[in-house]
């Protein structure tokens, strides 16, 4: 720099007059100073353009088309929006994925809660027991969905046994209508509850041990602890997983394609909004009512979320919250 | 830090370039791909995508052609599952890039094709394989047939019917196990549901006389002509007296619990249940031989019988066909393939191995004499040949596996859901009005 005095950055701001004229190496400096950061993050939205708004913008086209699997797309304007919401099983579809999405989520978000409170404890293996939490998020889905199917089969079945011995008669799991909801809500808890308690674990090491110790000192015990300093603490993680949970929830599809097949049972009793999707794309190789599906749920997804944040600032605003 | 300043520069230049080569690949890869021409060594490089299992490789029958054909190197691949193969198969053929020289195509998908993709498949009479056409019955090379007269596809194998039973559990519930005498005893399906009640009456407990609703009602469709469709490319399902009655037949028997309740190749109950005894008879496509032996396992063999359909009845459920994409660089050679492949010897050695039943008329000699072990040396062989040939010929249509999964769904519903025959009848009627409507 030829400047001997005050360092470039400092000069820029303080003197009213701009320096003579910058060479061509100054000029290329400051421009890279203003173009850099576009290039660091270009790489993700150029990545985000190509597999996550284009995907999706081009879904939106296709919804207005009708559109087989093998042959040309013809342009139908709404009357694949109209069909889906003029369709019983549509409906049924959201009635499903939203009562699995409670059976599932809601066991399994208290769960990881106590979860991880018991963990949060000093006790022998700690690090061994936070692991095998983990487990069950490690497996696949099809693993554990088969593994699952089998255990709640008719003729022979895990549940079934222990069904037996408390002296009642088995149930035909799969072919039931809320039996079957069940059987998927136990394999999505099973599967996501420890990495749930993990995010929940996380959250509660970062409340400082002061807040603890005062409570203790004003002589709480441990379930004050937990209701006065762990919960009020985790709030954001709290909201964090009910999002994610929500949208996993509204995705549903894996365990129910394997556990039961596309249709999800002869009633549809557990046929999800993305088996329904999977479905009409897949099976009858309707794409363009598939892309409608696909839409709608999308839109859904957007929906719940704006509401949880609606709630949780809602909550925030809340007088009770100020008192603590 | 001043001296940080040129590495900053570094790093940008080098994010952007980056940038760019991903740009640059992902077009790259988007453009090429595409199927190799011939191998360098100047082979040529066959590729051939099937799904489930056609039995080539197990009969070895792609090396066999390797050595009878030096220049010629074979890239096998299979899918296990149909609905999958399927799709990925159909984005393939429309954006014309990656399909194998040759491809399996399942029965259920030969209306689509015919119908709707005859500009993407090679017609295979203007090819060495033109000879075998022929060679099959009627039924099978005109469903892949265009109303122009193109061939696009070769069958491999049918799916004639016959009726497999637990000899043991008919036995203990004192009905005859002999093949023949069973079958003198069912002249029809009603006789067959007859037999069902006096087998529910002393039958062992849980088990039941047939798997599914669903199944028995396959099996009486499959006897039919006209079934979804009429000569005309009309859906006429709902018309058809031929549904409706295989419907109610079926309905009604698992009204009068005569069925184990049990879904077709999605329950997990089902495949235990070939060993397990939970039901004494299935209605037995020829490839459902080689199922019933993995799902029953060792301790199966010799409990196993076959026998006819009632009345003797020739039925055809299931099978598929060998077709040549257009954008095969290798037509002339693929379709010297597939001619080999259908030859009535390799069919036979086919069915010896994985009991895929021979769809060329030729092999139907050839496998006459073959008996099977498991069956109690059963003259599986001569069973399926005289099945084929009494099978009618079946009008199919594209929507036809929608109008069946729904048919069949309907009647689960009755099984397990206590649904009336009527109004599963009625509800899959309003769901086919709003899907294919």
């Amino acid at each position: 720099m030829s400047t001997p005095t005050a360092s470039p950055t400092l000069g820029r701001h303080r003197q009213p007059v701009p320096e003579p004229s910058p060479t061509l190496r100054q000029k290329l400096f400051r421009a890279e100073g203003r173009l850099a950061p576009y290039a660091y993050v270009a790489p993700f939205f150029l990545l985000f353009l190509a597999f996550g708004l284009f995907p999706l913008v081009y879904t939106m086209w296709i919804s207005f088309h009708r559109f087989e699997l093998g042959s040309d797309p013809e342009w139908t304007g709404l009357d694949n929006y109209v069909w889906l919401f003029s369709n019983p099983k549509f409906y049924n579809a959201l009635l499903k994925t939203v009562t699995i999405g409670v059976l599932s989520t809601v066991p399994q978000l208290l769960l990881a809660l106590g979860l991880a409170h018991l963990l949060n404890y000093r006790m022998r293996a700690r690090t061994a027991f936070r692991v095998s939490m983990i487990m069950p998020y490690a497996t696949s889905v099809a693993a554990s969905t088969l593994v699952f199917a089998q255990i709640f089969g008719r003729d022979g079945g895990l549940a079934n046994w222990l069904l037996s011995l408390v002296g009642l008669d088995g149930l035909d799991w799969r072919n039931g209508d809320l039996s079957a909801q069940i059987a998927i809500a136990v394999i999505v808890t099973w599967r996501w509850t420890g990495y749930n308690a993990l995010i929940y674990l996380a959250g509660m090491q970062s409340i400082s041990t002061d807040l603890y110790e005062a409570t203790a000192l004003d002589g709480a015990n441990r379930w004050q602890q937990f209701l006065h300093v762990t919960l009020p603490g985790l709030r954001p993680t709290i909201l964090f997983t009910v999002v994610v949970s929500t949208i996993g929830a509204t995705q549903l599809f894996g365990e129910p394609l394997l556990f039961g097949g596309v249709d999800g049972g002869a009633l549809n009793q557990y046929q999800t909004l993305g088996l329904f999707m999977y479905q009409q794309g897949w099976g009858f190789g309707s794409l363009g009512r598939a892309a409608t599906v696909a839409w709608v749920t999308f839109l859904l997804i957007v929906v719940l979320v704006l509401i949880n944040t609606a709630l949780a600032r809602w909550r925030d605003r809340d007088p009770e919250g100020a008192r603590r | 830090m001043p001296s940080a300043r040129p590495s900053r520069t570094t790093i940008v230049a080098l994010a952007t370039t980056l940038a760019g080569a991903l740009l640059v690949t992902s077009c790259s890869t988007a453009s090429s791909g595409g199927g190799q021409a011939s191998a360098a060594d100047g082979k040529t490089n066959l590729t051939v995508s099937l799904f489930g299992t056609f039995g080539y490789e197990e009969a070895g029958l792609f090396d066999e052609y390797e050595q009878l054909h030096p220049d010629v190197t074979i890239q096998y691949e299979s899918t296990q599952g149909e609905n999958t193969y399927w799709p990925a198969l159909q984005t393939k053929l429309a954006s014309g890039n990656g399909t194998a020289d040759v491809q399996g195509i399942e029965v259920g998908r030969i209306a689509d094709v015919v119908a709707g993709q005859a500009a993407k498949w090679t017609d295979l009479k203007e090819t060495p394989a033109g000879s075998q056409v022929a060679n099959y019955p009627d039924w099978k090379s005109a469903a892949a047939t265009t109303k122009d007269g193109k061939v696009l596809g070769l069958g491999t194998d049918i799916g004639p019917m016959a009726l497999c039973y637990r000899t043991d559990l008919l036995g203990q519930a004192g009905l005859p196990t002999d093949p023949a005498q069973l079958a003198a005893r069912m002249g029809s399906w009603d006789d067959y549901v007859a037999l069902g009640r006096e087998y529910k009456a002393k039958a062992p407990a849980g088990s039941a006389w047939m798997d599914s609703a669903g199944g028995f009602y396959n099996a009486i469709i499959s006897t039919e002509s006209t079934i979804y469709y009429d000569a005309d490319g009309k859906l006429v399902w709902n018309s058809n007296p031929a549904v409706q009655k295989a419907f109610d037949t079926a309905a009604a028997a698992a009204d009068e619990d005569l069925t184990a309740k049990l879904e077709q190749f999605e329950d997990p109950a089902w495949d235990k249940g070939f060993g397990g005894g939970a039901f004494a008879t299935i209605a037995c496509p020829a490839w459902m031989v080689g199922y019933i032996k993995g799902k029953a396992g060792e301790a199966g063999s010799g409990k196993w019988g076959i026998t006819s359909l009632p009345g003797g009845a020739g039925g055809n459920w299931g099978g598929a066909y060998l077709g040549i994409p257009k954008a095969s660089k290798n037509t002339e050679a693929a379709a010297e393939l597939v001619k080999w492949l259908t030859d009535p010897e390799q069919q036979a050695k086919v069915f010896e191995v994985g009991g895929n039943f021979p769809s060329n008329t030729g092999a139907f000699d050839l496998v006459a004499g073959t008996k099977d072990a498991y069956f109690q040396d059963a003259p599986i062989g001569k069973l399926f040949s005289d099945a084929a040939q009494a099978a009618p010929t079946q009008t199919l249509g594209p929507e036809d596996a929608v109008v069946k999964s729904s048919l069949v769904q309907a009647l689960l519903s009755v099984e397990t859901n206590g649904v009336s025959p009527a109004d599963a009848w009625q509800a899959a009627t309003k769901d086919l009005d709003n899907q294919i409507g």
